[in-house]
Formats: structure tokens, C-alpha cells, sequence
């Protein structure tokens, strides 16, 4: 590294990459741990397909919402199976490419990922080990600018699962208010709030005018994302982790591990 | 801005010791110039309430009369006192001593990211370069009683930038061009971006400031760590609120098939 970054001819000469005392390393971390942990666990779900639908309790992984092969369980398809026969993978991976390329081109996620797996930088004022740097303007990274119709493509999806959360409580013409039908609506109602609360929507909604006092319906949308944008971190967050769980809660529901607790 | 080596009357500017208040400290300050240097042990007192600003004028009066450090207002307005404390920039008149670990040695560099002068008075140029290349505010004709009328929600959302102080940590912090010196040719830096972003917001302004901040100032060069918002003394939210608009323009302009088809990435809109 001698010679270039922090250590350029010209600049205080100081051996050290950072000075910072404190924990900068455990942000990066701990987004790293988790994110590692998330995409090992759901490309094996994804892959996996099975134990994705609980016939008795009408509940469907979100990861395969909507269901559109015909190797889908019976009654988990809601919207049909318009793909029939042609894809032979897991369907599970039609749909997964869509929240994928939301969140891989967020701009919370670039931040996160950015830091905690390119190191690039690790944290703010800790040198970063690579040599050159061309950021978001040469392939492949110049496609983060797709990010709003990686919004536009997947913003159907928590409206959905919500509809899959409402179907598990009114199952088989009967009302049957279930633990699992709870966690299907909570997640479909945090990746709602994550897609809605995204930079791009911000945009769209108003950010791209000059006059907001000429589109007043417009400025006041645009306002209510800004109130959400702020906590777009927290909301990324907190979707991953509950649409996560509502996965493994349906998985061990239609494994048999345990039942899903219900009134009615 | 302007350097003050206060080595003429270093005294003049330290404050006192209330001994019954006051606890001893142990500073490491970077001294030395472009060639060379190190960071150089100083033990010294500690009255409540100081800032790292008063220490360092403590040191300057006391035990090294030609230290230089830059600084003016001393009330984070002038932002002439950029330093980096324990490895992050911040404003040394900002910065409580009682905000720091107890105990612990303190360490003060001059920024990273810029050509030392002097201690801890970096050479910040670069940024004056930039601010250069930037074309001024450029607003369409007078309306026909020689007026120009702006709603408050119209501008309101510039003002936001204009609180920039020009400390220049935003810069001094943003690793492309810190990790990177060659970049600093074809990058502008945060600073540059919500001055862009300003503009380009404003509802008067003529300019095609979108194409201008990604094809001649780097704006694609950003990858959103959001270290500049981090360290802004003023709380201006670059990322969210500068860089990243101003990304979706340049969407809206170069990367959207829906604008081009459209016909609306042509020109810059004002509507």
C-alpha cells in the first residue's frame, strides 16, 4: 500500500491504515455474519423445494410467493401456474431474482455489502486494501442503476404474501386465526414498508420535481416516503429477518415439527 | 480560511487551568511537514468543559510554540479546524474532551486525505479547484414585473446544503478519493455533489447540472457508504438527501429505457 491512499507522497506520514480506537470492525461484522447466513440458508430453501406449503393450514413460503410451476403443491398456486412445465428448477428461483436484485441494488444494502464484504472502504477513515477504484461507473456495478425497476418488478410481492396471510385465515371457508397467518401478514406488511421506503420510490414519488408547489398531491406522497426513507435501514432489517422467519416457521410447520397454533 | 500559526503569541488564545477542576491528559499530536513527521507525546491538563481545541492551544502556549493548527471561529461555524481525533475527522472546537474515553491517550492528525503543510494545517486547495469547475447559479429570465417568486417548498429542500460549513471532512473522509489520489482528477467529492444538488433542485436555475455531476465530476464514482454524512459537523444529510437524488436524475436522464422511450431523458426538466 505505500504510496497510494492515506499514505501518498504529500500527506502526514502516519505507518498506521486507521487510528480509530473504537469497535469500527463490528458493524461490518455483523452485517457480514448475517448476510452470509441468510443467503447460505435461503438458497438452500430456494433450491430445496420442499416443505414450502402447509396444505392444513394454508401456508405458503414466502420465498415461493406466488407459486407459478406446476410442481407447486396443490392450492399453493393463487395466481395459477402460467409457467407450467418449462422451468424445470425450483420455483422458488422465479421469484427470489426479483427481491434479490431489490435489495442487492438498494442503496442501504450497496452501503452494507460495500463495506462489510468488499471492504470498500471497511469503515469510515479505515483504509481500504484495493489498489484502484472505478465505483458504480464500469460493468458489472454500473447496473445498480436498475434499481427502480427492480422496484417497480417487486413491489407485488408483499402485496401477495399478505394475500397468502389472509388466505391462511380464512381457510376452506372458515375463519381460523392462526400464529402462522400472523407471521406471513407481519411480513408482508415490514416488506411493504422496505419497498415504499426505498430512495427510488422517493423519486418517483415527487423527488425528481423542482416545484412541489405545483403537484401538491405529489409533494405531500413525496413527504410521507421522506418520513419512511428515514427509516429505511431499520425496515431493510427488519423485513429480511421476518420474511426469514416466515419461511422457517412454514418450513417447520409443513415438516411436522410442530403445529400452527390457531383460534377458530 | 486562513493559517494561524499562533507561534507569536501562543498564550493569547489558551484558556486557563482551574486546578480543583482540571485532570491530566495524554495527547499524541502528528507534527511535521510534507516530507516528514510523527506523532509527539504531550502531557497536559484538563479543565472541565474543554474542547480538544483548548488542549491543543494549551500545548501550542506551553510546550511547543511553533505548532500550527488552523482554526478561526472556534464556535463550529467556520469550519477551519478539521482534524482527525483518535482516526476520525471531526471539528476540534466541537469536540468535548469529556465526549472522549476516559483515560485514554488522545490522538490528534492533521485530515488524511490532503497535503500537510504544517502540523496539523493540511494543504485543502483540491476542494477550491473543484468548487471552480462548478457554473455558478444561472436563472431563467426576470418574470415581467422584473420579479422572480419561489414558494418556500419549492427551495426549502436546497437550504438544507447551503448550512455547509466548508470544513471539507465530507471530502477529507470519502475514501475515493482518501484510498485513491488519482481519482481526485475526475472526482469532485460530497462537498461538490450537494452543491450540484442544490442547484439542480432549484426551481429558477437553467443549468444541466445532472449530466455535468456524472460525466465531469464522478458521480458514479460513489458507492453510498454514507461516511461523508457521518462526519458532516452540520448534520446535512448528503447521502439521502444530495447524492442519491441527484443519482435518480442522472437515472432518469442516462439509465431509464422507460425516460428514453419517452422522450424525457433529452434535456433536464424543471417542472
Amino acid at each position: 500500500m505505500a504510496g497510494t491512499g492515506v499514505f501518498s507522497p504529500g500527506r502526514a506520514k502516519i505507518e498506521a491504515r486507521t487510528l480509530r480506537r473504537d469497535r469500527w470492525w463490528l458493524e461490518p461484522a455483523i452485517t457480514f455474519t448475517v448476510f452470509t447466513a441468510f443467503i447460505i440458508y435461503s438458497t438452500i430453501r430456494a433450491f430445496w423445494d420442499v416443505n414450502i406449503y402447509s396444505a392444513e393450514d394454508h401456508l405458503l413460503s414466502p420465498f415461493y410467493s406466488p407459486c407459478l410451476t406446476n410442481d407447486c403443491p396443490e392450492g399453493a398456486s393463487h395466481l395459477g401456474t402460467p409457467v407450467g412445465d418449462w422451468f424445470p428448477l425450483s420455483p422458488a428461483l422465479l421469484i427470489l431474482i426479483l427481491p434479490l436484485g431489490f435489495r442487492m441494488t438498494c442503496y442501504y444494502y450497496r452501503k452494507a455489502y460495500y463495506r462489510a464484504f468488499w471492504l470498500s472502504p471497511p469503515a469510515c477513515a479505515v483504509a481500504e486494501p484495493h489498489t484502484k477504484y472505478t465505483g458504480e461507473t464500469r460493468f458489472p456495478l454500473i447496473f445498480q442503476n436498475a434499481h427502480r425497476w427492480f422496484f417497480w418488478l417487486s413491489l407485488p410481492l408483499p402485496i401477495l404474501i399478505g394475500y397468502d396471510g389472509i388466505d391462511a385465515i380464512y381457510a376452506d371457508g372458515e375463519w381460523k386465526f392462526g400464529l402462522g397467518a400472523l407471521v406471513l401478514l407481519v411480513a408482508a406488511v415490514t416488506l411493504l414498508a422496505y419497498s415504499l421506503s426505498c430512495h427510488s420510490c422517493r423519486h418517483i414519488m415527487g423527488g425528481r420535481l423542482n416545484h412541489f408547489s405545483k403537484h401538491p398531491i405529489r409533494y405531500w406522497g413525496w413527504t410521507q416516503v421522506t418520513k419512511l426513507n428515514g427509516k429505511h435501514m431499520q425496515l431493510a432489517w427488519i423485513s429480511l429477518i421476518a420474511v426469514w422467519f416466515a419461511d422457517f416457521y412454514v418450513l417447520m410447520v409443513a415438516a411436522d415439527v410442530f403445529g400452527d397454533p390457531h383460534i377458530g | 480560511m486562513t493559517i494561524t500559526e499562533s507561534a507569536n503569541n501562543p498564550k493569547a488564545f489558551a484558556p486557563g487551568v482551574d486546578k480543583s477542576k482540571s485532570y491530566q491528559a495524554n495527547f499524541k499530536v502528528w507534527r511535521g511537514n510534507s516530507e516528514t513527521g510523527a506523532l509527539q507525546d504531550y502531557s497536559v491538563e484538563v479543565n472541565d468543559g474543554e474542547v480538544v481545541l483548548d488542549i491543543i492551544f494549551r500545548i501550542q502556549a506551553d510546550q511547543a510554540n511553533d505548532m500550527a493548527v488552523r482554526w478561526n471561529c472556534k464556535a463550529g461555524k467556520c469550519g477551519s479546524c478539521s482534524a482527525e481525533i483518535n482516526g476520525r475527522p471531526r471539528l476540534m472546537c466541537m469536540t468535548r474532551m469529556s465526549a472522549l474515553p476516559p483515560g485514554e491517550e488522545v490522538v490528534v492528525t492533521p485530515m488524511r486525505a490532503f497535503p500537510v503543510i504544517k502540523d496539523l494545517v493540511t494543504d485543502v486547495s483540491f476542494n477550491y479547484e473543484k468548487a471552480k469547475q462548478i457554473p455558478a447559479f444561472a436563472p431563467k429570465p426576470r418574470e415581467a414585473d422584473g420579479t422572480y417568486r419561489m414558494q418556500q417548498i419549492d427551495v426549502e429542500r436546497g437550504q438544507e446544503f447551503r448550512k455547509c460549513i466548508e470544513c471539507f471532512m465530507c471530502q477529507n473522509v470519502c475514501h475515493v478519493v482518501r484510498d485513491h489520489e488519482e481519482n481526485k482528477k475526475s472526482f469532485a467529492g460530497p462537498r461538490f455533489f450537494i452543491r450540484l444538488a442544490e442547484l439542480d433542485m432549484h426551481p429558477l436555475d437553467t443549468n444541466d447540472r445532472q449530466m455535468l455531476a456524472q460525466e465531469k465530476h464522478g458521480l458514479g464514482m460513489c458507492n453510498i457508504t454514507k461516511c461523508c454524512t457521518e462526519v458532516c459537523p452540520e448534520h446535512i444529510k448528503i447521502t439521502d438527501n444530495g447524492i442519491i437524488p441527484l443519482k435518480e436524475r442522472v437515472v432518469d436522464r442516462k439509465y431509464d429505457p422507460l425516460f428514453k422511450i419517452l422522450g424525457l431523458s433529452k434535456k433536464k426538466t424543471n417542472d
